[in-house]
């Protein structure tokens, strides 16, 4: 490997963070789902296309970038509250692989329902006016978007992290995750508090389709491959830990951009490789608890 | 009408079994002589070329409607089976096998990758049918794929990438870098553009080598930056393409080194909008716009138009056209249906459907054809078709081609 400077490796180490932060959003929202529904959701990658097609769609009709931004994840959330309420929800109870069948199947229906309404060939994305181009940080020249999308992807964090820590819901959400019999007793409702969890994973799903959509193609398949890579980010994290998922999602990124350095042939394996080895030193993940698994 | 068409095809039913049943076996012969010319057409429906597998099969109906318009041959009628591949060799293997011997096809035509089209060769050469193949690839013209019931219609990337490179090299610089799809395509290319490239005395700092349908480049991009080419070669293709361009384009390394691609895809381009391709040339083998200058181009486009609402076709569209014509018009030159008299006829075929003349090289039946290489527009578009400038055609002839000798073939 010659030509290996500081800045190289500077620029792959912020190309990494950038790409592990939709990573990270992905597996938050899956996060979620899994701690306190116990719903392993095969459909989120559909959710992540779903709002990556309306986001680009939103903002062709109205031009507004930041429109776009919360009516699609206000969108996605709602679809995902009708998900849960008459789909999910009549399978309580029936173990884990029935849900994570039907959100499989549902994933499909919703690629399928894409392609009748956009075609196959997806959307061409729009970078938004003012985030296009690229900007000096010191170690060479960076895609302007890129850098929004880290920032924005720690706002976003921060916030559910606020929701969780600091507010009432975020006790309830905590406290039904930890045992929900115990919430029950106390009068809480869960069954509102799983539909309200399911619509708020659904929603970030949402919110990262259309936050990814200007950096790459949006068409009905593209959420199928981040949605191996995003349980890859869950497992490495631990199942249902969300501060795992954000950092797993972090480091994926970055992992797979330094291999894409110095193995470019074997990035896409990296991450998988990744996963093993987390999966030997600690099988349940590095932030999971033993057993999350049931 | 509805009537009349199910008690004719009543008749015909009980004329053919009680002929089938009671009459010697000239007569079934001579029954046969009126069925409809069956074309199977194998190609990837589903998954990441669906879009232009669509379009091929549009523009193969046109053909097969020209060829019933104008009579058929001997009033026989000719009827295209398509089949879903789903881009597996496998799969196209057995849609091949089922044509073949459930539908009983007089021919093969299509195919939309290099791996598919080399998979429904080997079932076509084995079973003595003729396969016109109507995607890129190298080793189909190889003695070793080839045999004499294969035609290759479409162009290849030894004169692809060569031509893409002959245009480039002169004009931007000779140092390159490739980002290539991990298979035996974007091999292709690379190996082809860098054949061309050596007698122009390029050299290539790195060949960077992605997994097949990556969604993200970026991780590949400080590093094309760093070695800083004059020319950057994206040997991927379809949405692996279009992903590589519009990133490349966010990175901005469009300020620094030119970037072409070997086969730069009238559907990618749509699909990819006119930023993430801004600059970027390619070579393909249609391009609509050539109407301005080859009759015949202006024809095909203009049937296209009528049949399909004002849509203009793709280049891959285009190939599955041609492919149709030569064969149903070599059964006309034939009179004939017969296998190898098809193939004799086809062999001798000189012909203009769509982008000029061009013939079937007498060795390994590649199409003789021009390179056509265009440059992606973001401005002055007159409509949402007009998508490319032509900046210059490469003349047919065979020195770009490898020769006879060089495939394995005997003189």
């Amino acid at each position: 490997m010659t030509g290996l400077t500081f800045e190289l490796l500077c620029m792959q180490l912020l190309t990494g963070i950038a790409l592990g932060s939709i990573y990270a959003l992905l597996a938050l929202g899956l996060c979620l789902i899994f701690g306190m529904l116990n719903v392993v959701n095969f459909a989120h990658g559909a959710f992540f296309m779903v709002g990556a097609f309306l986001g680009v769609y939103f903002l062709g009709i109205t031009g507004n970038f930041w429109f776009s931004l919360i009516l699609t994840p206000l969108l996605t959330g709602c679809l995902g509250l009708v998900t849960e309420k008459f789909l999910v929800r009549p399978l309580y109870g029936r173990g884990l692989d029935y849900p994570l069948l039907l959100t499989f199947g549902l994933s499909y229906v919703l690629i399928e329902v894409m392609r009748i309404t956009f075609g196959i060939e997806g959307l061409p994305s729009i970078t938004p006016d003012g985030l296009s181009g690229t900007v000096n940080v010191g170690i060479g020249y960076f895609p302007k978007y890129r850098l929004f999308l880290i920032g924005a992807t720690a706002v976003i964090i921060i916030g559910v992290w606020l929701f969780i820590q600091k507010t009432r819901y975020g006790l309830i959400i905590k406290a039904g995750a930890a045992d929900q019999e115990i919430v029950k007793v106390l009068g809480v409702d869960i069954a509102k508090v799983w539909l309200l969890v399911f619509g708020l994973g659904c929603a970030i799903a949402g919110l990262s389709g259309i936050l990814a959509s200007p950096t790459r193609s949006v068409n009905p398949e593209m959420g199928i491959p981040i949605l191996a890579e995003s349980f890859v980010v869950t497992v490495v994290g631990g199942m249902g830990s969300t501060v795992g998922a954000v950092v797993a999602g972090l480091l994926v990124g970055v992992v797979y951009s330094m291999t894409s350095l110095f193995f470019p042939d074997l990035s896409e394996l990296s991450i998988f490789v990744l996963m093993a080895v987390v999966l030997l030193m600690r099988p349940q993940g590095l932030f999971g608890k033993a057993g999350a698994m049931g | 009408m509805k009537q009349k068409v199910m008690n004719q095809t009543r008749r015909k039913l009980i004329i053919g079994g009680a002929a089938a049943a009671s009459t010697p076996l000239w007569l079934n012969v001579a029954n046969a002589q009126a069925e409809t010319i069956k074309i199977g057409f194998p190609t990837p429906l589903t998954g990441p070329f669906s879009a232009e597998a669509q379009d091929q099969v549009k523009a193969a109906e046109l053909a097969i409607k020209e060829f019933n318009d104008a009579g058929g041959f001997n009033g026989r009628k000719a009827e295209l089976l398509v089949r879903d591949d789903k881009l597996n060799p496998g799969e196209a293997a057995t849609r091949t096998l089922e044509l073949i011997e459930k539908d009983k096809v007089n021919f093969v035509v299509g195919s939309l990758s290099a791996a598919t089209q080399l998979s429904i060769n080997a079932v076509c050469k084995e079973r003595k049918v003729l396969f016109n193949s109507i995607s890129q690839s190298d080793a189909i013209n190889e003695a070793k794929d080839w045999s004499v019931y294969t035609f290759h219609e479409s162009l290849n990337p030894t004169m692809t990438a060569g031509a893409v490179a002959r245009y480039s090299i002169p004009r931007y610089g000779k140092k390159i870098v490739f980002l290539t799809a991990d298979y035996a395509y974007g091999h292709e290319m690379v190996r082809a553009f860098e054949r061309a490239g050596k007698e122009l005395g390029a050299t290539t700092l790195a060949d960077i080598r992605h997994p097949l349908g990556a969604s993200d480049y970026s991780a590949f991009l400080p590093r094309i930056k760093a070695l800083n080419p004059d020319i950057l070669v994206l040997c991927n293709f379809g949405r692996d393409l279009v992903n590589a361009a519009k990133q490349c384009t966010d990175f901005g390394l469009k300020s620094s080194m030119k970037i072409v691609t070997p086969v730069l895809l009238y559907t990618s381009r749509l699909a990819g909008g006119p930023e993430a391709f801004e600059g970027i040339l390619g070579g393909t083998g249609y391009y609509w716009g050539l109407e301005d200058r080859i009759p015949t181009a202006k024809t095909f486009n203009d049937a296209f138009r009528k049949m399909y609402n004002g849509s203009v076709p793709s280049d891959y569209g285009a190939l599955g056209y041609a492919g149709i014509k030569s064969v149903l018009a070599s059964i006309k030159i034939a009179k004939s249906t017969d296998t190898m008299k098809v193939v004799a006829a086809m062999e001798n075929l000189k012909y203009d459907w769509y982008k000029g003349p061009e013939y079937y090289r007498k060795c390994d039946h590649q199409a003789v054809q021009t390179v056509i290489i265009v440059e992606s527009k973001s401005k002055n578009m007159k409509d949402k078709y007009d998508v490319f400038n032509i900046l210059t055609i490469e003349p047919t002839t065979e020195k770009n081609m490898r020769t006879c000798a060089e495939l394995g073939h005997k003189a």
